[in-house]
């Protein structure tokens, strides 16, 4: 059993004592967190405290050392498969190929969830500004171009479940709009969404998380 | 259910970032063909002596040509993060890392290949051994592919310029290479040399068959 006490299935994910030790040191322990649809945690933290290692262990790439994850009250050893298909991760390194044009990136990325649309990914590309340059290869483009082409996912994507680790950064303030609009869209159409960012978002329903509690 | 990326769309991938990234990937066949045509130079021109070495020069060329080449298979995917993105993909990793093993092929192992009869010629090798040279080079080159794939996953985190990587690989290289020169050698002298190539076919076999398995279990524990 995941939890002593059944998880409704409404929360999309929750985390049962969550704890995490790295060569013999603690860096967090006792996490609790659950996240139902249309809900978004905001992990604060101060640099160094284990913010990203979280969403690392939130995404399967880390084992905790104690605890279990539950996705939609199951446990994630039983419910894997649905629970990687049902998640978009982006993290500090983008996965944009440099050597790739704008367009290939993204084409990628959607035919790696099985969307198979050339259309769509242009239009994505539009919408976040990149209808100019989706045929340059990204490493002409600017850093904060290269954000908006692996954040052009988030238009593309099916995934209920966002993970995102500072997506904000090397944005201007017109690319931070277009995508706390996204994020408010993502949550409005009943998605769940985990962010770690250090600057304010203008959304309504956040729940911040702080981290500095829990670290050991 | 998501549908992911199909085995060949996987290799087409890598084979067109091989290709925007032309230069590194000429980077091994160039040194394989300047190598091969300093060896007449710094030895000796006489074709008998040169004739007789030449299976072992084309072997060890091929080989530190591919362990020039094998670290980059991860490399890449580790650094921008693509890596990341096929670890938490919902299917087997082990899919479209036979995927890179092939694709490495195809840009290293193949190139070699078909460019060894030009350096057989400068190294005087009799031409009735060549069929014998380019099938073992061919099966080869993939063997090596494939168990370098091991290695650089078990290296992918310690970035750029281990000594670690030929460490563990060249151990495993030896036997296929003790094969791959036994089949030309055989041919050089005349006799049946499907024998040698029979064992490197199964070991082939072998290697393509667990090699993906091992290496995605260890991009797991060492990507993380």
């Amino acid at each position: 059993m995941c939890m002593d006490v059944p998880v409704p299935q409404d929360y999309l994910l929750s985390t049962n004592e969550l704890c995490f030790e790295r060569d013999g040191r603690r860096l967090f322990e006792g996490i609790n967190l659950r996240l139902k649809a249309g809900e978004m945690v905001l992990i604060e933290g101060p640099n160094g405290c284990g913010k990203t290692t979280l969403m690392r262990l939130l995404t399967t790439l880390l084992s905790p050392t104690s605890g279990a994850l539950c996705y939609r009250g199951e446990p994630l050893e039983k419910v894997r498969y649905e629970y990687l298909a049902d998640l978009l991760y982006i993290g500090h390194q983008s996965a944009v190929k440099l050597a790739l044009s704008a367009e290939e990136n993204l084409a990628w990325m959607a035919a790696s969830e099985g969307i198979h649309d050339p259309k769509s990914v242009r239009a994505a590309l539009r919408s976040m500004g990149l209808g100019a340059v989706y045929d340059l290869p990204c490493h002409q483009l600017s850093a904060g171009q290269v954000r908006r082409v692996a954040l052009s996912r988030l238009v593309l994507t099916r995934a209920k479940l966002w993970f995102l680790d500072e997506p904000l950064t090397a944005l201007d303030t017109e690319g931070i709009g277009l995508i706390t609009g996204r994020l408010q869209g993502h949550l409005d159409s009943g998605g769940a969404i985990v962010l770690i960012s250090h600057q304010d978002l203008a959304i309504g329903a956040v729940r911040n998380y702080d981290l500095t509690k829990r670290c050991a | 259910m998501a549908r992911t990326p199909s085995f060949l769309a996987y290799v087409r991938r890598d084979v067109l970032l091989a290709y925007r990234r032309l230069g590194d990937t000429v980077a091994p066949l160039i040194f394989f063909t300047m190598v091969c045509t300093l060896v007449p130079l710094g030895l000796s021109p006489d074709p008998q002596r040169l004739s007789e070495i030449a299976p072992g020069i084309m072997w060890i060329m091929a080989l530190l040509a591919t362990l020039l080449s094998i670290e980059r298979i991860f490399a890449f995917d580790f650094e921008d993060g693509s890596l990341e993105q096929l670890l938490i993909a919902p299917q087997l990793i082990a899919l479209p890392v036979l995927a890179k093993i092939v694709a490495h092929w195809l840009v290293t192992g193949l190139p070699l290949t078909l460019l060894s009869p030009l350096l057989a010629m400068t190294l005087s090798l009799p031409t009735s051994a060549y069929p014998a040279m380019l099938l073992s080079l061919a099966i080869g080159s993939a063997y090596l592919s494939a168990v370098g794939a091991v290695g650089a996953s078990l290296t992918v985190s310690l970035g750029r310029g281990g000594l670690l990587l030929p460490l563990l690989v060249v151990p495993l290289y030896m036997p296929i290479m003790i094969f791959g020169t036994a089949t030309v050698f055989y041919a050089v002298d005349g006799l049946h040399w499907s024998g040698p190539l029979a064992a490197m076919g199964a070991m082939l076999c072998a290697a393509l068959a667990l090699c993906p398995l091992a290496a995605a279990a260890a991009l797991r524990v060492t990507s993380a």
